[in-house]
Parts: C-alpha cells; sequence; structure tokens
C-alpha cells in the first residue's frame, strides 16, 4: 500500500467525485447527491473487490482522460457500455485495470448508458462535505466537479493485478424501458385522464437530462386547474409536471422541495435501470401499489446483492479457468459414456 | 378532507399532510411533529423533511414499510394536531440577523421602495420592525425560507431573473424573505447584504436555523458589515 497520484488530462461535463451520498439534511435543502447510476457505481467497487463503497469519479458522456503520475494502483471501471483506452489498448464493457506512472486512460461513451463510474483500489484524498465526498452539482460543495489539470491522490493505493481484465455486465445493470411508479401525492390535481396517458403514451428523454432530472418530450399531462400547491417536499424520482403539462423526472441533485405538482414517482428498484437511458429513449410507465413498491425494493436489493457478490468473486487465473472447463467437461463427458 | 393525511409516495416516502392551504396552525403542526419524530426511535426512519402543511418521513424499504411507519407515527401525529399558531410545543431560537442596506448591496431597493409607495428608509424600518418565521428549507442548501413579511412589503416576483446574485443577499417575494447561501440567479427582489452564513460548512451547527425559529433583521453601517462580525 502506498500512495499514488494522478493527473487530469481531459473531463467533459458533469464529471463528478461522488460516494454513496448523504443522507439527514433534505430538511436543509441538500438533495442526497451520489451516483446516478447506483448499481452501476456498486459494481465497479465490486469488481475490485470491495463489499464497501468509497468515492468513485462519475464519468457522463462527455468522457475523462487522466495520467497516471506516481504509485501503482488498480481500478475498476462500471456503469453503462463506456468504451475505456489504455495506453492506446482499447478494453470494452466493464474492466478492472492496473496503473502505474505513465499510463494514461480515457473513457468515452459506448454503445449504451449516460453515466460510468471509474472506482479505485485506495481512497480519493477529496474535500467532504456534510460528511460525504458526493458533489452537489449546483453548488460544487462536496468532492466536486473533476476539472483539467487537477491532480487527486489516492492514500493506500493498492495493486491487484490478479482482478485485471474484462467481466460480464450483468443484466440487472441495464436500462429498463418500462419504469414502475407509485401515483402521487397529487395525482387528483390533473385531467381524469392523465394518469391513464401517463401509463400509455411512450415519453421519450430529451437532452435535458442533467444530475437534477429528465425532462420528458410526451404527451402533456393536464392539470384539472390552475392550482399551486403550498411548496412540500420531494423525492428522487418524482415526476413533476410543470404548467405547460410537461413532466421531469427529478433525480439525485434534485431540489428538495418545490411547488409544482407531482403525478406519480417512480420507484428506487427503476432508479438506477432508469438513469442510463440516453436522450431519443422511448420510456414507458406502469402504476404499481405503495404495498407493490415496497414488495420491489426488497426483491431489487436482493438481486443486486447477488450480483455484486457474483463480481466481487475472486477472479479466476486463466489455468484455473482452462481446469475448471476440463473438469466440468470432463464429469459431463464421463456422464454420457458410461461404464 | 380530512386531516392528517397521509400519502404513500414512491417506496420509501410518507407524506403527512395536516392541510392543503397555508395557515399558521397547519405549520406549527407540522413543526410539533418534526421535533416529536426528531426524537423517537422508530425502526426504519431515515430523516424527516418540514414543510408548510406537510412533513415527508422518508424510510428505508428494506426496514419498513408505508403501513408499518403509518401505525409507528401514529400517536405522535395526533399529538401533534394539539399544537397551534404560536405554540408548538418547543422551544425555538430567534436570530439577529445584522444586514447593510447600501445601495450597492440593494439594487432593488429603490423599486420596491416604488412599488410599496414607501421611502426607502421606511422599507427598511417595516422590514426590521418585526420578526418573521424560518418556515421550511428548499431550492438549494441552507436556503431557509422566512415568512410572515409585513403585507405593506409583498412584491411580485421580478419577471426575469438576475443571474450570479451574491450569497448573502437578502432577498423578498410576497410575504417572504430569504438570505442566500450560494451564487445563484434569483428572481426575487435584493434589498441588502449580510454576513450571517445560514449555512456554515466550518460551523457547529452547519445549519444555523431550524424550522419554527423566528428571525429579526437589524440595519448594521458599512464598517460593521465590511467587518463581517457575526451576530
Amino acid at each position: 500500500m502506498t500512495d499514488a497520484r494522478f493527473r487530469i488530462q481531459a473531463a467533459g461535463p458533469l464529471v463528478t467525485l461522488q460516494d454513496a451520498g448523504r443522507r439527514g439534511h433534505l430538511r436543509h435543502g441538500v438533495p442526497g447527491s451520489g451516483p446516478m447510476d447506483r448499481f452501476g457505481f456498486a459494481a465497479a467497487h465490486a469488481l475490485l473487490g470491495r463489499e464497501t463503497t468509497g468515492t468513485a469519479i462519475e464519468v457522463s458522456l462527455g468522457g475523462l482522460a487522466l495520467d497516471w503520475v506516481e504509485g501503482t494502483c488498480t481500478v475498476a471501471v462500471a456503469g453503462g457500455g463506456f468504451r475505456c483506452t489504455l495506453d492506446g489498448v482499447r478494453h470494452e464493457g466493464w474492466d478492472v485495470l492496473t496503473l502505474t506512472p505513465g499510463s494514461r486512460l480515457t473513457i468515452t461513451g459506448g454503445a449504451w448508458g449516460s453515466w460510468c463510474y471509474l472506482a479505485f483500489a485506495g481512497t480519493l484524498d477529496v474535500p467532504r462535505w456534510l460528511g460525504a465526498a458526493a458533489t452537489h452539482g449546483q453548488s460544487g460543495l462536496g468532492g466536486g466537479m473533476i476539472t483539467p489539470g487537477q491532480m487527486i491522490r489516492v492514500t493506500g493505493a493498492e495493486a491487484q493485478p490478479a482482478r485485471n481484465g474484462a467481466y460480464d455486465i450483468p443484466p440487472i445493470a441495464k436500462p429498463r424501458d418500462t419504469l414502475r411508479v407509485v401515483p402521487g401525492p397529487q395525482d387528483h390535481l390533473f385531467d381524469a385522464d392523465a394518469l391513464t396517458q401517463l401509463s400509455s403514451a411512450a415519453y421519450k428523454v430529451t437532452d435535458a437530462y442533467d444530475r437534477m432530472g429528465i425532462r420528458l418530450d410526451g404527451p402533456t399531462l393536464a392539470l384539472a386547474d390552475a392550482l399551486s400547491i403550498p411548496s412540500e417536499p420531494i423525492l428522487r424520482g418524482s415526476i413533476q409536471v410543470t404548467g405547460t403539462g410537461v413532466p421531469t423526472i427529478l433525480m439525485a441533485d434534485h431540489q428538495t422541495t418545490g411547488g409544482y405538482p407531482k403525478i406519480a414517482t417512480v420507484i428506487s428498484a427503476d432508479l438506477a435501470p432508469l438513469s442510463q437511458h440516453r436522450a431519443g429513449d422511448d420510456l414507458r410507465f406502469k402504476a404499481v401499489t405503495p404495498e407493490a413498491a415496497n414488495a420491489e425494493a426488497r426483491a431489487y436489493a436482493e438481486a443486486t446483492h447477488a450480483a455484486l457478490e457474483a463480481l466481487r468473486a475472486p477472479r479466476l487465473s486463466l489455468d484455473d479457468r482452462l481446469a475448471r472447463e476440463n473438469l466440468i467437461s470432463g464429469v459431463t463427458d464421463g456422464g454420457q459414456t458410461g461404464p | 378532507m380530512t386531516w392528517p393525511r397521509y400519502t404513500e409516495v414512491g417506496d420509501c416516502g410518507l407524506l403527512i399532510a395536516f392541510a392543503d392551504r397555508e395557515s399558521e396552525a397547519a405549520h406549527a403542526r407540522v413543526i410539533a411533529l418534526d421535533r416529536r419524530l426528531g426524537c423517537a426511535d422508530i425502526p426504519g426512519l431515515v430523516e424527516c423533511v418540514p414543510a408548510l402543511v406537510n412533513l415527508m418521513v422518508v424510510f428505508d424499504p428494506l426496514v419498513t414499510t408505508h403501513t408499518a411507519l403509518r401505525a409507528a407515527v401514529g400517536d405522535l401525529v395526533t399529538e401533534s394536531l394539539r399544537a397551534s399558531a404560536g405554540d408548538q410545543g418547543a422551544a425555538t431560537t430567534q436570530h439577529n440577523i445584522p444586514v447593510c442596506f447600501d445601495a450597492d448591496l440593494a439594487p432593488d431597493l429603490p423599486a420596491v421602495a416604488r412599488a410599496c409607495d414607501m421611502s426607502e428608509d421606511a422599507v427598511i424600518t417595516c422590514l426590521t420592525a418585526t420578526p418573521i418565521t424560518v418556515a421550511m428549507y428548499g431550492f438549494a442548501p441552507g436556503y431557509a425560507y422566512l415568512t410572515g413579511l409585513p403585507p405593506a412589503l409583498h412584491v411580485p416576483r421580478k419577471p426575469a431573473p438576475v443571474r450570479d446574485v451574491p450569497k448573502g443577499s437578502l432577498l423578498i417575494a410576497g410575504p417572504q424573505a430569504l438570505i442566500t447561501t450560494l451564487t445563484m440567479p434569483t428572481g426575487w427582489s435584493i434589498l441588502g447584504r449580510s454576513r450571517f452564513q445560514v449555512m456554515d460548512p466550518e460551523g457547529d451547527p452547519q445549519f444555523r436555523m431550524a424550522v419554527g425559529d423566528t428571525v429579526q433583521f437589524r440595519r448594521v453601517p458599512r464598517a460593521e458589515f465590511e467587518a463581517g462580525a457575526r451576530p
């Protein structure tokens, strides 16, 4: 274990430092922030064999390039279908790589997905705010935005070359086209058919997509009358409808209160799969009961736990894998031929 | 409609409302419930967010459910119904906040004076005469909405927002006032500047106003503002 350092060579907009997020300060106007795709973020740490999550770099479609300056450190790239290049060699999909001084790593948008995570076998030495390194976009508070020229230190950096290589992306990491929603809290303020329309029409993700929210394009959702409601607390996943009837799904850096009516809330199990959509993708919504949403939260936690365990498992060496395949084929062959 | 009203929000929120229109009584009940929940030990409760007429309870859906949580908070909600305007059943703090109203720090003071048909000095006197209440936080970190401005000072939002308004600005719109904590755009009228930090990253507590507290503005000369003396 040593200290290591790297310098940001290039970073697109909306590339930030994020940990799992902060809790307990919605009451002070501070949203949870943290990763847009919580599963991809957790997966990047699992690929390093880690049980807990630290601070990672959240990479937007704007991409990231860094130069490794000092020390040796293994890193993992997960979340979305991004493309990374290490010293001119292209790696597709999710990868674990070990960086040494002189290495240049670039991450750019690939076949699918909007957010990718670069996690480190070590601890990023970055600012914390209210107990977390998660960056709140509008204020820049927390770990902060990633900017070209910035030097970042990794304490306790470890080389884990045994984990190097490409990993299969689990199906649970992929975007979901149908999002489950719990109607309300203000569904009663909309036209009688608005909820039906939300559940039957297709909505497109627009390019008005950032860490605060995703504006949608599709049939407008008419309010029964021009009622404004007293400003009230908002949660991540709320589908807020402005006066023009346009829905916006609020995400990691959402405002904590607001006076626009909210027709429904996307269940938390579908927020990570939602986050990996891109402008132009079609979304559909399906209403579920609060009880079903509670049950889905538990089912999703079990499914993600299993997927993360699989990513965390020690990586077998090529020899080990060949030996295991031979062993398995041997057993199968034995069964087929019989005595 | 009967009150309180419980609404399930997604899979991890329970919204408890005491009214659908703003009133001092409804807000007093929100504050009373918030204080009670802050002292309670309820399994799965993650955080509470008090607002004007309702309060959001955020919970961990792996630990509890809307139904179980509703049952767990029922008695506290019933007790909170006894709170009335001006009596939330808990002590509150009054914050004395120094504000400098010099012209370069108060670009909208002349327009507000004209709109209210008062002199600029009369606007300042009216603004600093009576305490106002911390209604809730929202919009951005540390943005504490203060409510209860004298009706004579109620002005609408400006038609277009102004960019890069410095932090520490005293803003007003309708019955509300606010001391900004970040340099942000705003459509509210800018009446002065304070060094009082509602959100103080180095402070303990880091957020110096609690919902339900009162705020008394105090006019200070430039020298005292520049000195940055904290109240």
